[in-house]
């Protein structure tokens, strides 16, 4: 049986995590290899990366951050975060990454997911997708949620599948930084929509959100501030989510 | 200090895999060369993407009779995910493209009504006559699979849709539909007893 994931991630900015760190032992907080280290010793099942550097150096540094965590990570790695060409794919995944999520590009130009699949494979392919309530469903919000498309979110969502998207990682722009739960209508919308995995990604606040995500079709779970802020540990979330029914690699 | 040759057929994790063989003590040399698939005293057989894509990799880069050579005469060898697959004869992924055939078998697709690939934790549940192989869970990605332990090997199972090979074994000779390197303590502590088989 496919056991859930519990995935912290880390926003990365020139080389630096930037979203809210304090957490606690560490020497400094917004090293993201410390951070890696951290959450690979206390039983996370995946780790991403979202480098959200807007310059040339910014990127390189990325590449940098990758190779570092590598170094110290046993657990999947997916880094997104300016993969606009196969190139940018490639750099990412030599220097550490086993999946790569694309999200604005991909929009743009879906065919970046065609050629993704035929190079790395739909494993590696991830289409992170940001969608707002919009009418009674959901459209596509791309540039960290300043443009909003008019596209659907679930019909985008089948059209990255056909093209090679191997997983989805949904992000709730409604939802995101509130720490009212995960968008649960969406999620089971969205697993009605596509066979391939799901990523759960903004609102959560605690394991309770969690296991909603997961019974409303998510196989993922992901989470930033509630790890980053030291409040709870990724292996004590783990154990509140058994407690509550949900079996979890611990 | 083993030094491991870490085969580069195209497009696969190599970092990833590099990153577990050096936090287990290996020294680890990338190589594409027919002499080092063959003379190798490790060899990793990593692989991600697809069948036919990599058994033609195998063909263009002359390393097939090399390693059909070495995974029969039992020296260490460490297969991974599509490298698992690759040892079979065949896959439905590619009809037409020959595996090296060192397990008569086929890889076939994961069963519709799964989720497919199979993106995640799953259970290895080994034959109590598996030496480097024990019960755990690991980290999985794939389509296609195997569907049973091969004559003449001993292995582990798992269940997505049915069960399959997690992993065989044959003395050093490990070959794991998983991906060992991304599977936590757990699959580290398996690079370690692979890297002392003999």
């Amino acid at each position: 049986m496919l056991l859930p994931r519990v995935i912290p991630c880390l926003d990365v900015k020139n080389g630096r995590v930037v979203k809210g760190v304090n957490f606690q032992g560490l020497r400094d907080a917004g090293d993201p290899v410390e951070l890696a280290a951290a959450y690979a010793d206390q039983n996370a099942d995946e780790l991403v990366i979202l480098d959200v550097s807007a310059t040339p150096e910014g990127r390189g540094h990325a590449l940098e951050v990758v190779r570092a965590v590598r170094e110290v990570l046993p657990l999947p790695l997916t880094v997104g975060g300016g993969v606009r060409e196969v190139a940018d794919a490639e750099a990412l995944l030599e220097a550490g990454a086993d999946k790569v999520a694309t999200n604005t590009a991909a929009v743009a130009r879906p065919e970046l997911l065609d050629e993704l699949a035929g190079r790395f494979g739909c494993q590696c392919t991830i289409l992170a997708l940001d969608a707002a309530r919009s009418g009674d469903g959901w459209e596509v919000v791309v540039r960290s949620g300043r443009d909003r498309t008019g596209r659907d979110a679930l019909a985008w969502a089948a059209e990255a599948v056909n093209r090679g998207a191997g997983e989805i990682l949904l992000t709730s722009w409604d939802r995101d930084g509130t720490g009212s739960g995960y968008d649960l209508e969406l999620l089971a919308a969205m697993r009605d929509a596509v066979g391939v995995p799901i990523i759960a990604s903004g609102g959560a606040d605690g394991p309770g959100h969690m296991a909603e995500a997961l019974a409303a079709g998510a196989d993922a779970v992901l989470a930033a501030t509630i790890f980053h802020d030291g409040h709870t540990t990724v292996a004590d979330l783990k154990a509140e989510l058994a407690g509550l029914g949900v079996e979890v690699r611990r | 200090m083993s030094e491991v040759v870490l085969l580069r057929t195209g497009t696969a994790n190599l970092a990833s895999v590099a990153a577990a063989l050096r936090r287990a003590g290996a020294e680890v040399r990338l190589s594409d060369s027919a002499d080092d698939a063959a003379g190798a005293e490790r060899l990793v057989l990593p692989g991600v993407g697809a069948f036919g894509a990599v058994v033609e990799q195998i063909d263009a880069l002359g390393l097939r009779s090399s390693l059909v050579e070495r995974i029969t005469a039992g020296r260490p060898t460490l297969a991974i995910c599509l490298g698992l697959q690759v040892l079979a004869a065949g896959s439905e992924e590619s009809p037409g493209a020959d595996g090296l055939g060192v397990i008569p078998a086929k890889a076939t697709a994961l069963p519709p009504g799964v989720r497919s690939p199979q993106l995640g934790w799953n259970r290895v549940t080994a034959s109590s006559r598996c030496n480097l192989l024990c019960d755990g869970v690991a980290y999985y990605a794939n389509s296609y699979k195997l569907d049973a332990i091969p004559d003449g090997w001993d292995g582990a199972l798992t269940d997505h849709g049915g069960r399959f090979v997690a992993a065989v074994e044959r003395g050093p000779v490990l070959a794991c539909q998983f991906h060992p390197e991304l599977s936590g303590a757990w699959g580290q502590g398996l690079v370690e007893r692979w890297l002392e088989a003999v």
